[in-house]
């Protein structure tokens, strides 16, 4: 059993599961019926992704690992994702904004991991992009509309953008499972992608008549499995149902 | 929100088919119109391609004069082409 390339397993889908998760929330509360049905679509599609990932690990696992248990019975420390995708929706300018730093990130992550020594991997990454392309484009697009907008959409989304760049630094730090499967040619350094995802991340901003947040302290912690005070919560809810009725089915 | 336009919204369900109306949603404009189309009536692969156009551009027939624009024509069977005999290769006609 190769316990790095679970733990960087564990560290792509988490994302994915997490702000899958907080999308799913939105559904039947989304500011039109329109917007809502883009975002559960959104959360369905994150969670088709964390299906494949999920299935593969519990291959590698083995045992009585299943998709469902990894999603669902484990303890806050042991799941990976990062900080941003954890933060409430509060309104729809936070969803927008954090949808839209999480998309150019993970667009440029699959981007590399399809060239991804490991098979699975590889063809995951291949069959995501082209969600996740679509993901960028509509969450890029609503931060051009909220930024230059009314004067009321323009505050929100700015307050948003600012108060979320704090989580910005984490998603290229790197953990040891991450760095032993970049020299296996399994995994991808995301420490490559700074620079890359700043250009795309300020270019949109700028479009948006956005001002881009210049702070020096940044977040970080939950790639280590050290969340903020909201994930507790969110565990709680997406959990409930497997820790009350063990084992339920569909 | 509430301001938003309405739009009407065409699907072609696969090539060589015709575009048809299956429904109306509220956007922005036009680019917004075919996003959210996208995303409210292809979810099922309904479709290859979708025309938007705002309902404001539609010039609808005024129910009122139904009898004079559809009631003639109920009596004239032989405007329907089923005198002819189309060769099977021949699909939605």
């Amino acid at each position: 059993m190769n316990n790095n390339l679970i733990q960087y397993i564990y560290g792509i889908a988490d994302n994915s599961l997490i702000l899958g998760q907080r999308l799913g929330e939105l559904c039947g509360h989304g500011p039109s019926l329109e917007t809502d049905i883009a975002m559960t679509n959104i959360s369905l599609d994150l969670f088709g992704q964390v299906r494949s990932y999920f299935q593969y690990a519990a291959k590698l696992i083995g045992g009585d690992a299943t998709e469902d248990t990894i999603a669902f019975l484990r303890k806050e420390r042991e799941y990976k994702n990062v900080l941003l995708v954890e933060q409430p929706n509060q309104d729809f300018a936070y969803s927008i904004a954090r949808q839209f730093l999480f998309d150019v990130y993970h667009l440029l992550v699959l981007e590399e991991l399809q060239n991804s020594k490991d098979e699975t991997l590889s063809a995951i990454a291949k069959k995501s992009i082209k969600e996740v392309s679509y993901h960028t484009r509509f969450s890029s697009d609503w931060i051009r509309r909220l930024g230059d907008g009314t004067e009321e959409s323009h505050n929100r989304i700015q307050t948003a953008i600012n108060d979320l760049w704090i989580f910005t630094d984490e998603l290229f730090h790197q953990t040891d499972a991450d760095k032993a499967m970049v020299t296996e040619g399994i995994g991808v350094d995301v420490t490559l992608l700074k620079s890359n995802y700043f250009k795309k991340v300020n270019e949109i901003l700028e479009e948006a008549t956005l001002q881009i947040p210049t702070i020096e302290y940044f977040q970080k912690g939950g790639k280590q499995g050290i969340h903020s005070e909201h994930m507790g919560y969110l565990l709680a809810q997406m959990q409930y149902m497997q820790l009350a009725y063990p084992n339920m089915n569909w | 929100m509430k301001n938003w336009p309405l739009w009407e919204v065409f699907i072609r369900s696969k090539n060589g088919l015709e575009h048809r109306h299956c429904g109306s949603l509220h956007a922005s404009d036009a680019t917004m119109a075919l996003e959210n189309a996208r995303d409210v009536y292809t979810r099922r692969m309904e479709g290859v391609s979708i025309w938007v156009v705002p309902s404001a551009q539609i010039t609808a027939s005024n129910p009122d004069d139904s009898a004079e624009l559809f009631d003639p024509a109920k009596d004239k069977a032989y405007r329907h082409p089923t005198f002819y005999e189309l060769p099977d290769e021949l699909k939605h006609m």
